[in-house]
């Protein structure tokens, strides 16, 4: 039994931390995203750059070969800075996915110029009746002749304006609720037929509502098996919501590092109010919630990565956890940082929202205590 | 990073297996399982069974009788153990006193003391709280003052753990009045069969005698008994305090416990199903199991930082409030499960009861939801850990 990380890995995350400390500072972050795209192309080059893009796909891909340890460590880091590149959704998501389940021609399509930072992935995943449920699809897509013809509307599809191509999920066959009958679609986000309203989210992140009106795509569209995507799809989600753990828990350790640090500074009646017991014990809870999900994010990533019977119900655990740990530390962090903690100016309320997306994404609380209690 | 257990760790998980079933006592073992009272008879033989193989003394150096085991073999002992339910070792003498006999103690002291901690034969309880120094444990007021062969002690501990038992209590006396109240604080090991020493119990709410207070009235110490230097006693405490982390949250027996929880309420049935199928219930027994893990975790990172680096990491301090908040909460949902069985309530002189009313499992349950009250108070009060974690960690 080991929690340590081996060399390779410390490497990694030195300089993923590096790059946060010393080149993501947060008036570049800040006006970022406030412009059309919403993140730096620039960056994303300096990641490809750095191989970062590549490390967790497989080497038959291009990749590295590397695991749910590496994006865990990557992740982390990148929650420390709120990074808002979309690393979890072009990588993780949908290279993950194409990685696992494409073709050799889709593979060789899309996932070098993804490793060299020029094409972006969104997955469309989401409906607005499906909430969490990955297997409610009503997007239909019928076989007519060597032609796929693809009809319905996808919601909230993040780092949807950004991507150059789209993975749809789609009904092939079977009822609403279904898993068996999705399949999944890799096609281009400007085929004819698609029309896309994009929109920024509330975290300063990037999302977009497809239209989907009878877009004709090619038999070789199709990304996996027919009728069985469900399972690619669950599996995806399932390693994103990892990632997405990781965010949380770098993100978390920002929170409540600059809550101790600002009580150690601010004064009122005569002291700093770090001083003050009361916020003291708070802060040691906000510590601990932190320590207890990063121990869990080990378990699960571990799990993962050693494929054990347990390890989806460990990531619904750890999510869980996430969810919960995250609303207080995140909340606590404002109430801490008094009137300052509330302005768009100071960094805290930010991590916070980030935090209060993180806690729906993949699932709720609530979906994932309920996942857990089924698995 | 890997969750996996070596070959050597595998072997040794199964020897444990091995020794139980041919070592462990059938009569202490029905009692356990009914969780029926063990006598100071049942502890001791069974402390004495574990040193007889060489798994008592675990955390002492090997020259005293302990072993040069990995932190991750202790944890594995102390998992099949408590996976199996067996005794509580109580940790007075060999988790406690040993450790600072041996650290501390002359060649003289050394020889006097650890043999009988070892073979169980001396039992020991610890002298540290009085009824005016709780969480200020600095604050003590018992006096020993140095007379030419020995030290008059006067004054009174309390909370004393099983003193009703003991053989020898070691103690925190004061020894000086000073301007800093830590540094006129002494070690001081005392002969329980010495003249002017009185042994009160006190009955705690689940109806066991379990604690005591103790008077000392002019009872007479030989000098030699003094561990450390005079004024050296706080230093003491504080070594002893950061001696033994591991195993304080007791996740195995939190584990096992909760096995147990899920097993009765799956055999208790409502309207539509069992209590383990009540959707408000499993919904407390899942964030509950959630929760144990990520301790587990917190604990196993403590375990692999200690072997990495030789020290635990910040999440260690963690241990002992999460711990002790997930047995209260764990006591708390047996009660819950029993609905009106959990009423029925005999009073009897040792911990527990041997009468039952309604279910066998029944008549242990408030009675230990009753005494777990104590796990947060005791060992520091949680509060306290908050403060030092405060300090020590969060530098406020």
């Amino acid at each position: 039994m080991d929690f340590s990380l081996n060399e390779e890995q410390i490497l990694i995350q030195r300089q993923v931390s590096q790059f946060i400390q010393r080149d993501y500072d947060w008036e570049k972050r800040q006006s970022l995203i406030t412009t059309e795209l919403g993140f730096s192309q620039e960056n994303w080059k300096i990641f490809a750059e750095l191989g970062w893009l590549g490390i967790c796909l497989s080497e038959k891909s291009g990749g590295f070969g590397g695991s749910a340890l590496e994006t865990m460590i990557i992740m982390e880091e990148f929650g420390k800075g709120l990074v808002v590149e979309p690393f979890l959704e072009t990588i993780v998501l949908c290279a993950g996915l194409i990685d696992s389940c494409g073709s050799e021609e889709q593979i060789n399509e899309t996932l070098e110029a993804v490793i060299s930072g020029d094409l972006h992935i969104a997955l469309a995943f989401t409906e607005p009746q499906s909430r969490f449920n990955l297997a409610d699809v009503t997007t239909e897509a019928k076989l007519d002749g060597d032609h796929y013809y693809i009809n319905g509307f996808k919601s909230v599809v993040m780092n949807g304006p950004s991507a150059g191509k789209f993975i749809i999920s789609a009904r092939t066959s079977g009822n609403q609720n279904d898993e068996e009958g999705i399949s999944l679609f890799l096609i281009d986000s400007d085929f004819p037929g698609i029309s896309s309203r994009h929109y920024p989210t509330v975290d300063g992140r990037r999302a977009s509502e497809i239209t989907l009106e009878n877009v004709k795509v090619e038999k070789s569209s199709l990304l996996g098996l027919k009728d069985k995507g469900f399972k690619e799809l669950d599996n995806s989600v399932d390693t994103a919501t990892l990632a997405i753990c990781a965010e949380a828990v770098g993100a978390m350790e920002v929170l409540y590092k600059s809550t101790v640090e600002y009580t150690k500074t601010r004064k009122q009646f005569g002291q700093e109010i770090g001083k003050f017991q009361v916020l003291q014990h708070r802060m040691v809870d906000m510590f601990m919630e932190y320590e207890q999900c990063k121990s869990l994010l080990y378990m699960a990533t571990i799990k993962k990565v050693e494929d054990s019977a347990d390890a989806k119900k460990s990531v619904s655990g750890l999510k869980f956890q996430v969810g919960k740990a995250g609303k207080f530390i995140g909340q606590q962090s404002i109430q801490l940082h008094g009137g300052m903690g509330v302005t768009d100016e100071l960094n805290i309320g930010h991590f916070f929202k980030r935090l209060t997306t993180i806690a729906t994404i993949f699932g709720n609380t609530d979906y994932h205590l309920k996942r857990y209690s089924e698995l | 990073m890997d969750l996996v257990f070596s070959q050597e760790e595998l072997d040794f998980q199964d020897e444990i297996k091995v020794f139980l079933q041919s070592e462990y006592p059938l009569d202490i073992k029905q009692k356990q399982d009914k969780r029926l009272p063990l006598d100071k008879d049942d502890v001791i033989r069974w402390q004495k069974l574990l040193a007889k193989k060489g798994w008592f003394a675990i955390n002492w150096p090997e020259e005293y009788g302990g072993t040069n085991w990995s932190p991750t073999k202790k944890y594995i002992l102390g998992n099949e153990l408590a996976d199996a339910n067996t005794p509580i070792c109580i940790p007075f003498g060999v988790n406690m006193c040993g450790p600072v006999v041996y650290t501390f103690g002359t060649e003289a002291q050394k020889k006097q003391h650890l043999l009988g901690i070892l073979n169980s034969d001396i039992w020991w309880c610890q002298g540290y709280s009085e009824p005016g120094s709780g969480s200020d444990l600095a604050s003590l007021q018992m006096k020993a003052k140095h007379r030419d062969t020995h030290y008059l002690v006067n004054g009174t501990k309390t909370w004393t753990t099983l003193a009703q038992h003991a053989d020898w209590i070691f103690c925190l006396v004061r020894t000086e009045t000073t301007d800093i109240k830590q540094e006129g604080i002494s070690f001081l090991l005392i002969d329980m069969k010495s003249p002017g020493i009185e042994v009160k119990p006190i009955i705690t709410l689940d109806g066991s005698h379990e604690v005591n207070m103790i008077h000392f009235d002019n009872v007479k110490v030989p000098l030699i008994n003094l561990i450390g230097e005079e004024g050296q006693g706080w230093a003491i405490a504080k070594f002893l305090l950061m001696h033994e982390r591991s195993g304080i949250a007791g996740i195995a027996a939190l584990k096992r416990e909760l096995k147990r929880l899920k097993e009765i309420s799956s055999t208790i049935t409502l309207k539509d199903g069992t209590l383990m199928e009540d959707l408000i219930f499993r919904k407390k027994i899942e964030e509950f199991e959630i929760e144990l893990t990520a301790t587990e975790f917190t604990e196993l990172r403590t375990l692999s930082a200690i072997s990495k680096q030789g020290s635990p990491g910040p999440e260690s301090s963690i241990l002992k409030i999460k711990g002790t908040e997930l047995q209260q909460t764990l006591s708390e949902l047996f009660v819950e499960m029993l609905g009106y069985y959990a009423h029925p309530f005999f009073v009897e002189n040792e911990i527990g009861s041997n009468e039952c009313i309604g279910p066998d499992y029944a008549s242990s349950v408030m009675p230990h939801y009753l005494n777990y009250r104590k796990v947060s108070i005791y060992g520091g009060s949680n509060e306290i850990q908050r403060n030092v974690i405060s300090k020590a960690i969060l530098g406020l």
